[in-house]
C-alpha cells in the first residue's frame, strides 16, 4: 500500500485554503477504516497507487491497443469531433487540448494543475464540497492518495455542443486508480461530456476510486456519459454528486456492459435551484461473477424541481445486480419519478429492485416509482419467431431493445458504439 | 371444399388439445395456392385454437391427425420455421414488445431486410409512417394495430396469411384500409403479383365487402360443421344463429 504521496501544492493558497486543506486531509484520516453503506467491502491496502507516465503530443501516439480500448468507452483519437480531450494513464494526465474553436469557452487540465492555478476558488467553491472526503474508505483513500483526475470548466454563456472526452486509463496489474474529477459548467453554458474509464487488456487485479463533484450553474446544462469497461478481477467506487443551480439541467448516462469484481455507485443529483432538473439513465448487463450495486439518488431541494431516472437490468451468469433508486423531496413544489425494470436472464443470478422514495415535509412533493423484475414473455418471443425470427435471435431482438434506451444528448458515434456492445452481448448471451 | 390434388395446406383428422381440454375434435381442411377461405362460428368454437395449431403455438397440442404445408409435415416444425416456409399471420391482439420498433420487425418479416422503396409502399398504403419508429404495438390503438399487423404480413408476402378476426375493435375507415391491404395482399396488386392463399377468422363477415373469398367453413364445437359460399353461409347465420345454421340439411349431408 501506498505509504506517502506527494501533498498537494498550493503555493500561493490563501491561510483559508491551508486550513481547508489540512482538514480534508484531517476528516481523511479518520475515515480510512470506514466501511461504505453498501457493496462488499475492498480491502484497499492491498493496492499501490498507479504509477506515473510521459505526456504525448497526440493522441494518435498512444499505442494501438490502448486506442481501441478507448474506443470502445466512446473516447475517439480522431478529435475532429470533440471539443477537447483528457487521457489519464494511470496516475499522469498524458494529454490535455482543447481544441481552438473552443479555446476561450472551456479550460480542461488535471485537478492537480487546477489546485495549483486556482487553489483558493478551488478549496472554497469545487474541492470537496459536493462529496464529503469522510463518507467512506474510499473518498479517504482518493483524499489522501489522489493520483489526479479531469478539472474541466465550461466558461459561463458557452453552449459547447461537440463533446468533451475523458478516458481514463489503467495500465497495471495490482494498482489502485484514485481519481478527483471537477466539472464546473457555470451560469448559462452547456457542455456534453463523455467519460470513458478503461483498463488494459491482461490488466488482472486492482481498484479504481473516483470522487466527481459537479457544478452546475444558473441555466447551465451537463450532459454527462459514463461508459465503464473492466474486467472480472476489477473494484470499482466512484462517488458522485452533481450540485445543480436556477433552471440548470443535469443529465447522466450510465452503461455497464462488462465483466467487473464489484461495483458499488450511488451519484446524486443536489437540485438546489429553482426548476432545476436531473434525469439518470442506467444501463447494465451483469455478467460472469459481477457484483453490481448501483443506485441513483436525486435531492428535490429548489422550487419546482424535478426528476426523472429510468434503469434497465439483464443479469446472467452468476450475477449479482441490486438498482437502486431514491428519491428525497424537500420542498412543497417538486415532482419526481423512478422507473427500474430488470431480467433475470440466468437461474443463478440475482437482481434486486430497490425504489426509496422520501418526503421530508414536503406535503405537495409527487414522488413516484415503477420497478419490475420479469422475465422476457414467452408470448413476446413467440410473435417474433411467428414473423420468421429464430428463437434465440428474437430473445437478444427483445434483450436489445430493453436495454437500448434513448440516451438523451448522446452523440451519434457513441450511441453507434452502445448499439454494438448491447448487440455483442445480447449475442453472446445465446 | 375445394380439394385439388396438391393442396398448400392440408389439415387431416387434427385433433388439439390446450391442456386436458380437448378443443379441436377432428378438422380436415385443405386449402390451395390462391384460395381465400372464410372461418366462421361462434365464440369458443376453435377458430384461433385452429390458426395456432397451425402457427405451431406451443401449448396447443395436435394430439391426433396432421398438418402438412406444401407437402412437408409442419408438425416437428418450430414457429419461425413454419414462417419461413411462407406462413404469415396477423394476429387479432398482437403483444407489445418493449424497445424492438415496427420497422425492424417489418424487416425481420421480410427476411432480414426490407427495400427502402417497398417500405415506403406499405408504409403510404397502411399509413404507417408515424408508427415504424414506435415499439410494435406499445400503446397503438385497435386500427393502428391492425395496421401494423398488415404491414408485417406486407413485408413477409407469404404464400398462406392467417387472419384472425381483423375488422375487429376497429372503425369503419381502418376496416376499409385493413380491407383494402387483405385483398392486395391475395390477390395480387398488380397483375404481375401472384395470388395468395388466405384464412380470414371472422365473426361479423364486415371484412368480405373489401375481400373476395372463395369458402367458407362453420366451426362449431371443435367440428368444421359446414362448407359453403362464405357470403351465404354469413347471411344464413344472420337469419338463424349458428345453432340452426349447422342444423341444416345440406352440411348434415
Amino acid at each position: 500500500m501506498q505509504t506517502v504521496d506527494t501533498p498537494i501544492l498550493a503555493a500561493n493558497a490563501s491561510a483559508a485554503t491551508l486550513t481547508r486543506l489540512a482538514e480534508i486531509q484531517r476528516l481523511a484520516k479518520a475515515a480510512v477504516d470506514k466501511p461504505a453503506a453498501l457493496g462488499p467491502d475492498v480491502d484497499v491496502t492491498r493496492f499501490r497507487t498507479v504509477s506515473e507516465h510521459q505526456s504525448v503530443d497526440s493522441l494518435a501516439s498512444l499505442e494501438k491497443q490502448v486506442r481501441e480500448t478507448a474506443l470502445t468507452s466512446g473516447f475517439t483519437t480522431d478529435e475532429s469531433e470533440r471539443s477537447g480531450s483528457y487521457f489519464q494513464m494511470d496516475r499522469t494526465a498524458i494529454y490535455e487540448r482543447v481544441a481552438a474553436a473552443f479555446g476561450g469557452a472551456i479550460e480542461i487540465m488535471g485537478t492537480g494543475e487546477a489546485l495549483q492555478r486556482y487553489p483558493d476558488e478551488m478549496a472554497e467553491r469545487f474541492w470537496w464540497r459536493a462529496v464529503a472526503p469522510d463518507k467512506d474508505k474510499y473518498t479517504a483513500l482518493v483524499a489522501l492518495h489522489q493520483t489526479e483526475g479531469y478539472f474541466v470548466r465550461v466558461k459561463a454563456g458557452q453552449r459547447v455542443e461537440k463533446p468533451i472526452q475523458a478516458c481514463l486509463f489503467i495500465s497495471e496489474s495490482d494498482v489502485s486508480q484514485n481519481l478527483h474529477n471537477v466539472i464546473v459548467v457555470e451560469d448559462g453554458a452547456e457542455a456534453n461530456i463523455i467519460t470513458g474509464c478503461n483498463i488494459s487488456t491482461g490488466v488482472k487485479e486492482g481498484l479504481h476510486a473516483g470522487i466527481s463533484e459537479f457544478f452546475i450553474g444558473k441555466g447551465a446544462k451537463l450532459t454527462f456519459t459514463m461508459v465503464h469497461n473492466w474486467d472480472k478481477e476489477f473494484s470499482v467506487r466512484p462517488r458522485t454528486t452533481a450540485v445543480v443551480g436556477d433552471d440548470g439541467i443535469f443529465i447522466s448516462n450510465y452503461v455497464l456492459l462488462k465483466p467487473v469484481r464489484s461495483i458499488q455507485a450511488f451519484p446524486v443529483a443536489r437540485l438546489e435551484g429553482e426548476r432545476s432538473r436531473a434525469v439518470f439513465t442506467t444501463i447494465v448487463c451483469g455478467l460472469e461473477d459481477s457484483i453490481i450495486d448501483l443506485g441513483t439518488e436525486t435531492q428535490l431541494i429548489g422550487v419546482g424541481s424535478r426528476s426523472e431516472a429510468v434503469a434497465r437490468t439483464v443479469s446472467r451468469d452468476h450475477s449479482v445486480v441490486y438498482s437502486r433508486g431514491r428519491l428525497i423531496a424537500r420542498t412543497n413544489d417538486c415532482k419526481a419519478h423512478l422507473d427500474c425494470r430488470g431480467i433475470v436472464q440466468s437461474d443463478t443470478s440475482t437482481q434486486w429492485a430497490i425504489p426509496d422514495l422520501e418526503s421530508e415535509g414536503a406535503p405537495g412533493a409527487e414522488l413516484s416509482h415503477e420497478a419490475a423484475i420479469s422475465p422476457i414473455a414467452a408470448e413476446e418471443v413467440y410473435y417474433l419467431m411467428s414473423r420468421g425470427v429464430p428463437k434465440d435471435e428474437a430473445v437478444s431482438m427483445i434483450t436489445r431493445g430493453f436495454l437500448n434506451l434513448e440516451i438523451p444528448g448522446l452523440p451519434a458515434a457513441l450511441k453507434k458504439r452502445i448499439d454494438e456492445a448491447i448487440e455483442e452481448t445480447s449475442r453472446e448471451s445465446m | 371444399m375445394a380439394d385439388t390434388p396438391i393442396p398448400l395446406l392440408s389439415i387431416e383428422g387434427v385433433r388439439v388439445r390446450i391442456g386436458e381440454r380437448e378443443v379441436l375434435k377432428g378438422i380436415d381442411l385443405s386449402i390451395a395456392h390462391g384460395e381465400t377461405h372464410v372461418l366462421l362460428g361462434p365464440n369458443g368454437s376453435g377458430k384461433t385454437t385452429l390458426l395456432n395449431a397451425i402457427l405451431g403455438m406451443p401449448g396447443y397440442d395436435v394430439v391426433e391427425g396432421g398438418i402438412s404445408f406444401r407437402g412437408v409435415d409442419l408438425l416437428p416444425l418450430s414457429i419461425d420455421e413454419r414462417a419461413r416456409l411462407g406462413i404469415g399471420i396477423a394476429f387479432q391482439r398482437p403483444p407489445a414488445v418493449r424497445g424492438v420498433k415496427l420497422r425492424q420487425v417489418m424487416a425481420a418479416a421480410a427476411g432480414g431486410e426490407l427495400a427502402e422503396e417497398r417500405l415506403s409502399e406499405i408504409s403510404e398504403e397502411l399509413e404507417l409512417d408515424e408508427m415504424l419508429d414506435r415499439d410494435v404495438n406499445m400503446g397503438f390503438s385497435g386500427g393502428e394495430a391492425k395496421r401494423s399487423e398488415m404491414g408485417q404480413l406486407l413485408a413477409q408476402r407469404p404464400a398462406l396469411a392467417l387472419f384472425d378476426e381483423p375488422e375487429s375493435g376497429v372503425d369503419l375507415d381502418n376496416i376499409a384500409v385493413v380491407g383494402g391491404a387483405i385483398q392486395h395482399l391475395l390477390r395480387g396488386a398488380a397483375a404481375s403479383d401472384p395470388r395468395r392463399a388466405g384464412l380470414i377468422i371472422t365473426h361479423t363477415g364486415n371484412i368480405l365487402r373489401y375481400v373476395n373469398a372463395d369458402v367458407g367453413h362453420v366451426l362449431y364445437e371443435g367440428r368444421i360443421a359446414c362448407n359453403g359460399n362464405p357470403l351465404d353461409l354469413i347471411a344464413d347465420i344472420g337469419r338463424q344463429g349458428y345453432e340452426r345454421c349447422v342444423e341444416c340439411a345440406t352440411c348434415k349431408q
